[in-house]
This record gives structure tokens, sequence and C-alpha cells, in this order.
């Protein structure tokens, strides 16, 4: 049955470079980025909407990539983890680095895409401001509170630092 | 997981929306932000042949003062409600519950309008508009209709919209709104509520409603009652379990649901009278 859906022609600029693509309509976007565009930084944990492995940029803002269709990501501006840093690390993964907000390092593409857009909505937050923050990031290892170290670090420099 | 197969046609608007809707019928659905839609459909729980997606009418993102009431795009993501300053000002307590659905990801992309067309009784913010005696704008082919809240929720996923309409816009009477709580018991903080309390109180006079208290979002109507008839809080709220009919499933049983329908109705009350 899949043979006779027309496929839909979609262009994004991923991590700065556009490029345009035909998919299948079911395609999401979290596969699309991992095995069109080859970005297997970002991850696929529960693929049920609830752990945030997979968080992505969409125009700035995080979104969970297993809940969004590639098509409906047509035109717009997309960041992964790969994208991030500029010239070396951001901010927050150096923050991530520095105070061991990780273990196992399954979830931390998405709780670092989940922060940073939390950062550019709330520069200046406290501890609960973070831990809410990222309520739609799962970590089955840290505990947590090395991440919401981290992720308040992140904050301090990038106010010296904008 | 991935969905089955499906058309997917984009509306460029409302009219290519419903004419869409006509065309294609009862296969079809609309994917609005699809944080409720794509679960179901990677589920397979969801079927639809076609989709129209309609997240890009953007003319339908707003919320605007018009006199007597708000009004609201049904396409105005959470995000935008829990941000608005027009909402700050004018009927905080949907700026407040707003922010409480799941987390932000998930504020990011969905919608007032996909919230309410969903008929999820284990939605916030539909308690929100019932309380508020809010009024719903469908569009179809053929015209364009007002639903009343207290006639919209039917069922279990389940609203008065036929297959051909597509919601527009939300209106929120403006009122006197003094006060508001809500309380939303959860396992997970992203997660939908086991039970959700509402109390506002609008006008002088204090409403209920509750969420996940059985197929539809519900007024309390026993506890209002109570109050207006000068019960103390926690006297009303032992009414809060009446005539609700709360499923049981994996998150909790229906007797702990209407106990905790009882609890966190004091504890709503117990705020705005505070
Ligand atoms: C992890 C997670 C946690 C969540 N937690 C909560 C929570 O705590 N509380 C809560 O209330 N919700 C929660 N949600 C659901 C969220 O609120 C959704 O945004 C909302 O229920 C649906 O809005 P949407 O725009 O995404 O709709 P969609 O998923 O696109 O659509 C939902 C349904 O409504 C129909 N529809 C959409 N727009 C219209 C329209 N304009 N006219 C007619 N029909 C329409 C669609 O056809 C579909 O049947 C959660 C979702 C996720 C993924
Ligand atoms: S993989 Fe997307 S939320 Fe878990
Ligand atoms: S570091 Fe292992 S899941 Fe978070």
């Amino acid at each position: 049955m899949s043979g006779m859906i027309p496929a839909v022609l979609i262009s994004m600029a991923v991590n700065g470079s556009t490029q345009a693509h035909e998919v299948e309509p079911r395609t999401l976007l979290v596969q699309f980025l991992r095995d069109v565009w080859g970005l297997t930084g970002t991850k696929v944990g529960c693929d049920t909407s609830s752990c945030g492995a997979c968080t992505v940029l969409v125009d700035s803002e995080s979104v969970k990539s297993c809940t969004m269709l590639a098509a409906q990501a047509d035109g717009a501006s997309i960041t992964t983890i790969e994208g991030l840093g500029d010239a070396g690390w951001h901010p927050v993964q150096n923050a991530f680095h520095t105070e061991h907000g990780l273990q196992c390092g399954f979830c931390t593409a998405g709780m670092v895409m989940a922060a940073v857009s939390f950062l550019a909505e709330n520069p200046d937050p406290t501890e609960r401001d973070v831990r809410l923050g990222l309520e739609g990031n799962l970590c089955r290892c840290t505990g947590y509170h090395n991440i919401v170290k981290a992720v308040l670090k992140a904050a301090e420099s990038m106010k010296v630092t904008p | 997981m991935i969905p089955a197969a499906f058309d997917y046609v984009r509306a460029d608007s409302i009219d290519a929306a419903t004419t869409a809707l006509a065309e294609y019928g009862e296969d079809a659905k609309l994917l609005a932000g699809g944080m409720s839609l794509l679960p179901l459909m990677k589920l397979r729980l969801a079927v639809p042949s076609v989709l129209i997606d309609v997240g890009r009418l953007t003319d339908l993102t707003y919320v605007k003062d018009a006199g007597d009431h708000l009004a609201i795009g049904a396409l105005t993501r959470h995000r935008y409600l829990e941000t608005s300053t027009v909402l700050a000002e004018q009927c905080g307590v949907l700026r407040a519950v707003a922010a409480e659905v799941g987390d932000n990801q998930v504020r990011h992309r969905g919608t007032l309008g996909g919230s309410v067309a969903h008929g999820d009784p284990a939605s916030d913010l539909p308690a929100v508009l019932l309380a508020l005696d809010a009024t719903f704008v469908a569009r179809s082919p053929n015209g364009e209709r007002t639903i009343k809240s207290r006639d919209f929720f039917v069922g279990f996923l389940e609203t008065a919209l036929n297959p051909d309409e597509m919601l527009t816009e939300i209106r929120v009477p403006k009122v006197g709104h003094t006060g508001y709580a809500y309380e939303k018991f959860n396992r997970r903080a992203q997660d939908w509520a086991i039970v959700g309390a509402l109390a506002t109180v609008v006008d002088g006079a204090t409403r209920v409603s509750l969420v996940n208290m059985g197929t539809t979002p519900l007024r309390a109507t026993a506890v209002e009652k109570a109050l207006a008839e000068g019960a103390a809080p926690s006297a009303a709220a032992e009414f809060a379990a009446e005539s609700t009919d709360p499923s049981s499933d994996v998150t909790a049983t229906a007797e702990y649901r209407k106990h905790l329908a009882r609890v966190l109705v004091r504890r709503a009350l117990e705020r705005v009278a505070a």
C-alpha cells in the first residue's frame, strides 16, 4: 500500500546546510535526521514522546523529533547536537563536561538541546526552574543532580560571554 | 515505531482544510501540533488514511481582546499562551494552566485547538474552558457555527465537531476572574493529570472543574452548589466525586481517583480562599 502513497518533497536547513529530499509522508523527523542526513547524535530512547532523547531545535525551539513528521519541518531550520558549537563546544556542552552531567551519555544530546532552548527562554533560572524546564527529558543514570548543576553553570557562563 | 502509511495534504487556508475534510471524509484527520495525534498513530491506535496539515495556518495564532470576550486562534500553541501578556492581564488562569501542560517540547508544538478537539478528559485546558463557559467556533464548507463548551465534550475522544468541521477559534467571556487554583496530581512532572481540580472565582462565585474524572472534563456541580449555600471548602470538597465516573487504569483505580478528587478540590478551594 505504501507504494501508492505519493512522496513529499521537503527542503530544510540542518545545521546550516540546506538539502531537498523526497520522503514518505510518515517519515519521522528523527528518522530523517539519522537515516537520510546520517546525523546519529540524536537518539531514539522511548519512541513514545516521553524521554526527550530525540530533542532537536526546530527554528530554535526544542522539539521531540520522534513526535514530528519530517514533512512538518519542511522549510524549517534544524539544529542537532552536531551543529551546536560554532567553533568547538557550546557553553552548555562545556558545562556538562566540567560538571560531569552524564554517565552513559544516551540522554545527553537531548538534554543539551533541551537545555539550550530552555536557557534561551529563561537565561537566569533558579534550580527549580531548571528541574521544571527539563521535565521532558529523562535520565536513567545520573539522578539529574549534575545535569542541573551543569545547566546552572552554563547559564552563568553564558551571561559572561553572551 | 512508524505510523501506517497515509496521504499528506498541506492546507494553506481554513477553506482548504475544511474542503479537504469534506472531500476525504471520516478517514481524514487534521494535524495541528501532532502532540496527541502522532503518538496515537505511531502506536497504530489511530490509522487515518489522509492527514491534513493545518500547522502552517499561522493566522490562527493569536490571543485578542474582542470586547466582551477574548478570542484565541485554534492554532495558538501552549508556549504562546503561557507567555501571553493579554492573558496575564485578562485571564491568568488559562495562562497558568497552559504552563502545566506536558513539558517544554510539547508546549512548543501543541495547540489549544488540538487540546480541545482531541476530547481527552485527561487534558488540562478543556477543564479551564469549561469553567469559564468558553465558546468554540467551528467552520465547515457549509459555514460557521458556535458551540458552547458545556455541549462540546461528548465522550472519550469525542466532541460535538462534525467530521467536516475545523475548530478555528476559542472565545472566553471576559468576566471578573478574581482568583484560581489548579491542583494537578501526577507521578512524572511531564505527564497528564491522574486527576486535576480547578477552582476559579468568577464574579464572586466559585466554579470547580475536574480533569480525568470521567469520559469528558466535568464541572463539579455538587461542590459549586454546596459552596453557594455557604459550605466551608473542606465540607464542599466532600462532594467532589459526586456524579463522576472515572476510569481505572495503570496509574490509578477509580476509587483512588475519587479520593484524589476530594483531596485536590479541597486543596484548590483552600488556596483560592486564602
Ligand atoms: C509527552 C506528552 C505529554 C503531554 N502532557 C499533557 C498534559 O499534561 N496535559 C495536557 O492537557 N496535554 C498533554 N499532552 C497533549 C498536548 O496538550 C497536545 O498538545 C494536545 O492534546 C493536542 O494538541 P495538538 O495541537 O498537538 O493536536 P494534534 O495532535 O495535532 O491533534 C489532536 C486531535 O485534534 C484534532 N484537531 C487538531 N486541531 C484541530 C482543529 N483546529 N479543528 C478540529 N480538529 C483538530 C486532530 O485531528 C486530532 O484528532 C501531552 C503530549 C505529550 C506528547
Ligand atoms: S525518543 Fe522521542 S521522546 Fe523518547
Ligand atoms: S547519562 Fe545515561 S541516561 Fe542519562
